[in-house]
């Protein structure tokens, strides 16, 4: 059913057409409008029989997931930026012992300082942990990306984090289709653990496993996520043929068959630069857009061949690897190795900064005309930069970066 | 009234056996029966105080739920020692995810359930006084108020004992450890710190919270059994002499912790709703010295340079425990004469 | 594409007026998209919020930069904050004041938009519905000044929302902007010289 919402209230909406058994969650901004329209839904009895735990942190959060879902059940959880870091621990805990939970990460930057806003930073920093990592571009597919989830979770005993920018799409109201419940319990069926807590038949979980087997466990869990490779499409188009629209799947090219330029993201950016890409179109330039919906696992081949053929990619990222430059740019040149291409990195929209047409615009100009650095940050302010670069040279005692940086933009503001 | 009271004629012996009672009056630990949750073949130290307390409790509640009972266990010796890889030790469902998380992973498995419909299966949260009353204090907390339907059992042996003895939260005042060093004006760990997780989770109001030791099988098991009548959050703290932490002899763990409430150091007691309910009476009360004096941890109180205000000190927070739980009735003799 | 930007105060509905816009595009079988300025909010603290609508999906998030028309639900942001950034000379200007625009000291300002309107929404608010909450009249009289949503919409929106007496309160309010408007619009000369 169609319906204009709020991007947190589809996601909502799509976790309680799954069936969650147990949901746990601790309040974040911005992803607490989802929460709270699921523990609605538990309270007022509309999803049931579910049990809402209400946590006291993320550890907590991502825990009680553990054990719910090493008990059989089908759980849920929800965080964003210093959330996900505080489930660290646990949330390697999940994915080395093969548990099926999804949880949304609302991407949002971490601090310090501290930021509420959209970028990738949080996700990015655990692409390590064994999870999948899927990335959402519009709110219909965060929707329905969700419902994707569980079933890829619960069929490699894997968890799933659905990757949405926190307010960008979150708190953006926009027309989406809600399914069915029918449709969704057909293509979702219940939760048939491979392993669970079972007092008939005890198991012991959770055992410490030594140099004798700790490589071929690790291994497992890589072939698990290679697995997922054949999985994630496979599954994208049941869903497709099941709900009749295209979401999900490794990557998603743009206007990339003959480009001579392709510009690689994640995201809901991915729809500011579809509308650049056809413009410049229109002014005869051959470019086109990869969106990566799957970065974990990273798909090497899909992206190899949808650029390979390129003579120049342009990874923009809202994240950044301090020290080195790009994530997704180190993950996509490793899939282009041994191809001869002209690559650049854009960091982009950090901490929430918007990325516009007539930034992309300007930023693709010199691209073109391979006037780029190979490192670039869209939109930076080099005179804010430079002045603080300036005093921590001349002063020891310079004071704290972000309060000056802040106090130059304030005085450029009033003057 | 709290626990059984029997008596046993044969004096000077540590026999759980129960020949001259009825059947329905003897320990879980004495029926061939029983699960062994924790079986043979753990790699505890000779003399554990962990491993004895864990097979009592969890015999009880198995006892008491019918075998329909799943375990979640913080990282520490106990899990450490039950699941050596490729074996476990563990003859019922048993989850061991983080240290810091038991709590919180055992209200997981307990929603689930509840979830599932499946409120005959009950759970049981464990694990020792590090990944308790430190770092899963928070998570414990939580469980706590939220009145998850959770049995959380602390086996307290007052230090991090599977990483090589450091101290804890709930290591007692004086003792030393590889963190409190016996060295210096002060040996020993400080006084003025360290908590009382019995008294905080009284705090919290749950239905049930009691103390128990290892020396007294049939208040523990009972302990246990009356736990498992409980909905809700319960916490039962068990004292557990560890004879490596400890340095005691490997076969005098259970007189060590006899000691413990004897001397008033640790108190035996129930509490519902964060009220004291019942108290274990000590029959003949001991000087603190009696107990001190069993263990290498406490050595440098005596010998050449003896720390006699240490002892008064200790003696001190005996003498106050006695006071505020009444474990001493006033027609008995304390016995410091 | 028909992009809107809606400034106001914190407290004031400015995200509600942006969404409810985009409601009663949607309830016209129209793509539209409603999101704020984001941040801690705070009453009283200047909010923005944006609004598109068009007949083909949406695919762009970021923030209006060229609106086609800004709606201003507190006159004292004038001079405060930069409202008419990106706006055409062509673009329609909806501000919430029964005072003249002389008076706001807004001549010069407005004096390079072609379609000025002035609604005293905050005024009717309290009539109709005993709060000083002027998004529902400001919908309605965005929707008679720009065409891009009919009136009819708009209660939809409304009732969807809101119940009861709140809901009564803001579709007469809304009624009567709607009618003001159309009125103004039929006299251009006199909203000019105001």
């Amino acid at each position: 059913m169609l319906k204009q919402i709020e991007g947190s209230r589809g996601v909502a909406e799509a976790v309680a057409l799954c069936r969650p058994e147990v949901i746990c969650a601790y309040p974040i901004s911005p992803q607490t409008h989802i929460v709270e329209a699921l523990s609605t839904l538990v309270k007022s009895g509309e999803l049931a029989p579910c049990e809402f735990v209400n946590v006291e942190s993320e550890f907590a959060a991502m825990s009680v997931a553990i054990g719910a879902s090493a008990a059989g059940a089908r759980s849920y959880t929800a965080t964003a930026s210093q959330g996900l870091l505080y489930m660290a621990e646990p949330l390697y805990n999940a994915s080395g012992l093969g548990l099926p939970i999804v949880m949304t990460v609302a991407n949002r930057a971490i601090g310090a300082p501290i930021n509420i806003w959209n970028d990738h930073s949080d996700s990015m920093s655990q692409r390590d942990s064994g999870w999948i990592q899927l990335y959402a571009e519009t709110n219909q597919e965060a929707l329905d990306l969700h419902i994707q989830a569980f079933r890829i979770a619960e069929e490699l005993s894997l968890p799933v984090m659905v990757c949405m920018d926190g307010f960008v799409l979150t708190h953006a109201v926009e027309r989406v289709d809600v399914p069915s419940a029918e449709l969704v319990d057909a293509f979702l069926p219940p939760y048939e653990p491979r392993q669970v807590l079972d007092p008939d038949e005890p198991v012991s979980i959770g055992a410490m496993v030594g140099p004798d087997a700790f490589t071929e466990v690790r291994y497992l869990a890589h072939d698990k996520q290679m697995q997922a490779l054949e999985l994630i499409p496979a599954v994208a188009t049941d869903f497709a043929a099941a709900f009749g629209r295209d979401s999900g799947g490794l990557v998603r090219p743009y206007r990339c068959e003959d480009a001579e330029t392709v510009v690689v993201a994640l995201g809901s950016v991915l729809g500011t630069i579809k509308d650049t890409v056809d413009e410049l179109r229109d002014e005869g330039v051959k470019i086109g857009a990869l969106g990566l919906t799957s970065f974990r696992p990273f798909p090497l081949d899909a992206v190899r061949t949808a650029l390979g053929h390129a003579r120049r990619v342009v990874v923009l990222e809202r994240a950044l690897a301090v020290g080195i430059g790009g994530i997704v740019s180190a993950n996509v040149r490793m899939a282009l190795s041994g191809i001869q291409l002209r690559g650049y990195t854009v960091i982009a929209g950090l901490g929430g900064r918007a990325i516009t047409k007539t930034s992309l615009r300007g930023m693709l100009t010199e691209a073109l005309a391979d006037r780029l650095e190979p490192l670039t940050f869209l939109d930076l302010n080099r005179d804010l930069v430079d002045r603080e670069l300036r005093r921590t040279r001349t002063t020891r005692r310079s004071g704290p970066a972000a309060e000056n940086l802040l106090r130059d933009l304030g005085h450029a503001r009033i003057g | 009234m709290g626990q059984q009271r029997i008596r046993f004629y044969q004096t000077g012996s540590f026999a759980v056996g129960n020949r001259l009672l009825d059947p329905d009056q003897r320990s879980v630990q004495s029926d061939t029966r029983r699960t062994n949750s924790l079986n043979s073949g753990h790699r505890a130290c000779q003399g554990c105080g962990e491993a004895l307390g864990a097979r009592y409790v969890l015999d009880a509640v198995m006892r008491a739920t019918g075998n329909q009972m799943v375990a979640v266990n913080a990282t520490g010796c106990l899990e450490v020692f039950s699941t050596p890889y490729p074996e476990s030790s563990w003859q019922m469902p048993w989850l061991h995810s983080l240290f810091g998380n038991a709590p919180a992973v055992a209200t997981g498995v307990a929603a689930a359930l509840k979830a599932k419909g499946r409120t005959d299966v009950r759970v049981v949260g464990q694990g020792g006084d590090g990944g308790t009353v430190d770092i899963g204090l928070a998570c414990l907390s939580g469980m706590f108020e939220r009145n998850d339907d959770v049995l959380y059992i602390c086996y307290d042996n007052g230090g991090y004992m599977n990483t090589g003895v450091q101290r804890s939260g709930a290591t007692p005042h004086g003792a030393a450890t590889t963190t409190t060093p016996a060295v210096g004006p002060a040996p020993g760990n400080d006084f003025g710190k360290g908590k009382n997780l019995p008294l905080i989770a009284m705090a919290h109001r749950i239905p049930y919270v009691a103390t128990a030791t290892v020396a007294d099988l049939r208040d523990l098991e009972y302990k246990a059994k009356r736990a498992m009548e409980f909905r809700g959050a319960r916490y039962l703290h068990v004292l557990v002499p560890c004879p490596l932490g400890w340095r005691t002899a490997s076969n005098e763990t259970i007189r060590v912790a006899r000691l413990a409430t004897e001397t008033g150091i640790f108190p035996v007691f129930e509490a519902e709703d964060g009220d004291v309910v019942d108290v274990t009476k000590i029959r003949k009360r001991r000087p603190v010295a009696d107990y001190l004096e069993t263990q290498g941890r406490y050595a440098h109180l005596f010998g050449d340079h003896p720390r006699e205000d240490v002892i008064a000190r200790i003696q001190a927070e005996a003498d106050r425990n006695v006071r505020v739980f009444g474990l001493v009735d006033s027609a008995v003799s304390d016995g410091r004469g | 594409m028909f992009q809107v930007r809606v400034h106001g105060r914190g407290g004031q509905g400015v995200v509600t007026t942006a969404e409810l816009l985009s409601v009663a595009a949607f309830s016209e079988g129209r793509h539209a998209q409603a999101f704020p300025t984001f941040g801690s909010e705070r009453t009283g603290a200047p909010v923005v919020g944006f609004c598109r609508i068009d007949d083909k999906p949406i695919r762009t998030h970021e923030p209006v930069a060229c609106p086609d028309a800004v709606i201003i639900q507190d006159a004292t942001l004038l001079h405060q904050v930069d409202v008419f950034d990106g706006l055409a000379a062509d673009g329609y200007l909806l501000i919430n004041t029964s005072r003249s625009l002389g008076d706001l000291g807004l001549d010069s300002f407005v004096g390079r938009f072609d379609r000025v309107m002035t609604v005293p929404a905050s005024e009717l608010a309290m009539k109709h519905l005993r709060r000083p909450l002027p998004g529902a009249v400001l919908l309605a009289a965005c929707a008679a000044l720009t065409g891009q949503i009919r009136l009819a919409s708009v209660v939809a929106a409304i009732e969807g929302r809101f119940s009861g007496q709140v809901a009564a309160g803001n579709i007469a309010a809304a009624d009567a902007a709607y009618e003001m408007v159309r009125s103004q619009m039929k006299e251009p000369a006199r909203a000019e010289a105001d």
